[in-house]
């Protein structure tokens, strides 16, 4: 149940932000920090939840998972390689679970 | 038309990946399609589902997934002008519909018809695709026992690094340094803080962004001809 209210409420905010966009007087688009900060957060917040989500371990502690950080490995191959999209998921996705029933 | 058919394809496969992965992060299948239809912004739902996956605090996701989504409010203004639709529930409706794609799309157009027919097609195509995509990934997924196994822990890296990835090959070393800065300030904050507040704390990073000269960002926030128009091509750049 909280679960749900958690996601009724950060849709509805999700929501309001892109209004708030379309209705907002444009004067705000021409505020050269504002929008340096706002293009610069998304660079942030992703490169975060790479580290945290790949290094995740039981709890709050960080752990190295080697089959977890081979699919990570893959993946990135996968984008200089300039895969798409999909292709990108599934390596990351075949050579963790390839890793892992090879013991690691 | 024929760009909104790839971008649809796309952002199917991205579908997919959130299904799967919010049904692995503990999300129900309803949950997880009403996600995709009403939140709507593919890095902010993969972000919150990061954290429910992590036993983290709700709050803190969602806090989170607002952040991210606030880049959403920065196209609005630029498409405020573009689609010129003022007022009204077509502006109502539009609002839910602007994300990374429909704005490159939009503002890659000359005029503002095609631009609203663009918008429009976009939108559809995408939306549709992105909640029926997730509702086979998550059916799929509620089938599957053992996540580990199939390696689905590393689906969620995998997307955000496809996300990240193209601001990084484009940005100079500021970029670099504000992702770099991100990564090690949330890593460092994950032992001391609850699950989601080190991702927060890491968006203090993007403060690098105010210092010295403007940084040349691409992007539809910044450049009509930026990311998502370019990236649809070789099908990167999936960033709803």
């Amino acid at each position: 149940m909280t679960l749900w209210i958690v996601l009724v409420a950060t849709a509805a905010g999700c929501y309001l932000l892109k209004f708030a966009g379309l209705a907002a007087p444009r004067r705000l688009l021409d505020n050269v920090w504002l929008r340096r900060f706002a293009t610069a957060v998304p660079l942030a917040l992703l490169a975060a939840l790479i580290a945290v989500e790949a290094l995740r371990g039981e709890g709050q502690a960080l752990a190295w998972d080697t089959a977890r950080m081979g699919g990570v490995a893959a993946a990135v191959a996968a984008l200089v390689l300039r895969a798409p999209f999909l292709v990108v998921v599934v390596a990351a996705a075949a050579v963790t679970a390839g890793l892992r029933a090879l013991g690691l | 038309m024929r760009d909104s058919l790839g971008i649809g394809v796309a952002v199917g496969a991205a579908g997919l990946a959130f299904g799967t992965a919010a049904v692995a992060a503990g999300l129900s299948p309803a949950q997880a399609v009403f996600t995709s239809a009403f939140m709507f912004t593919g890095a902010s739902q993969f972000a919150l589902i990061g954290v429910v996956a992590g036993g983290g605090s709700l709050v803190a996701g969602a806090l989170g997934a607002l952040l991210l989504g606030a880049r959403n409010t920065l196209y609005g203004l630029r498409l405020a002008d573009v689609l010129g639709w003022r007022g009204g529930l077509r502006r109502a409706v539009a609002a839910h519909g602007v994300i990374d794609e429909t704005t490159a799309v939009a503002l890659a157009q000359p005029d503002r018809p095609s631009a609203r027919l663009a918008f429009t097609t976009t939108y559809a195509v995408l939306g549709s695709s992105w909640v029926l995509t997730t509702l086979v990934g998550a059916l799929a997924t509620e089938r599957v026992s053992d996540i580990g196994a199939l390696g689905l822990d590393s689906v969620g890296p995998a997307i955000f690094l496809a996300l990240l990835w193209p601001r990084l090959r484009e940005g100079g070393a500021r970029t670099w340094l504000i992702a770099g800065l991100g990564a090690g300030l949330a890593l460092a904050a994950t032992p001391l803080l609850p699950p989601g507040v080190p991702v927060l704390l890491a968006a203090s990073a993007a403060l690098i962004a105010l210092v010295g000269p403007e940084m040349p960002v691409r992007g539809p926030a910044r450049d009509a001809s930026g990311d998502g128009a370019s990236a649809e091509a070789d099908g990167e750049g999936v960033r709803s």
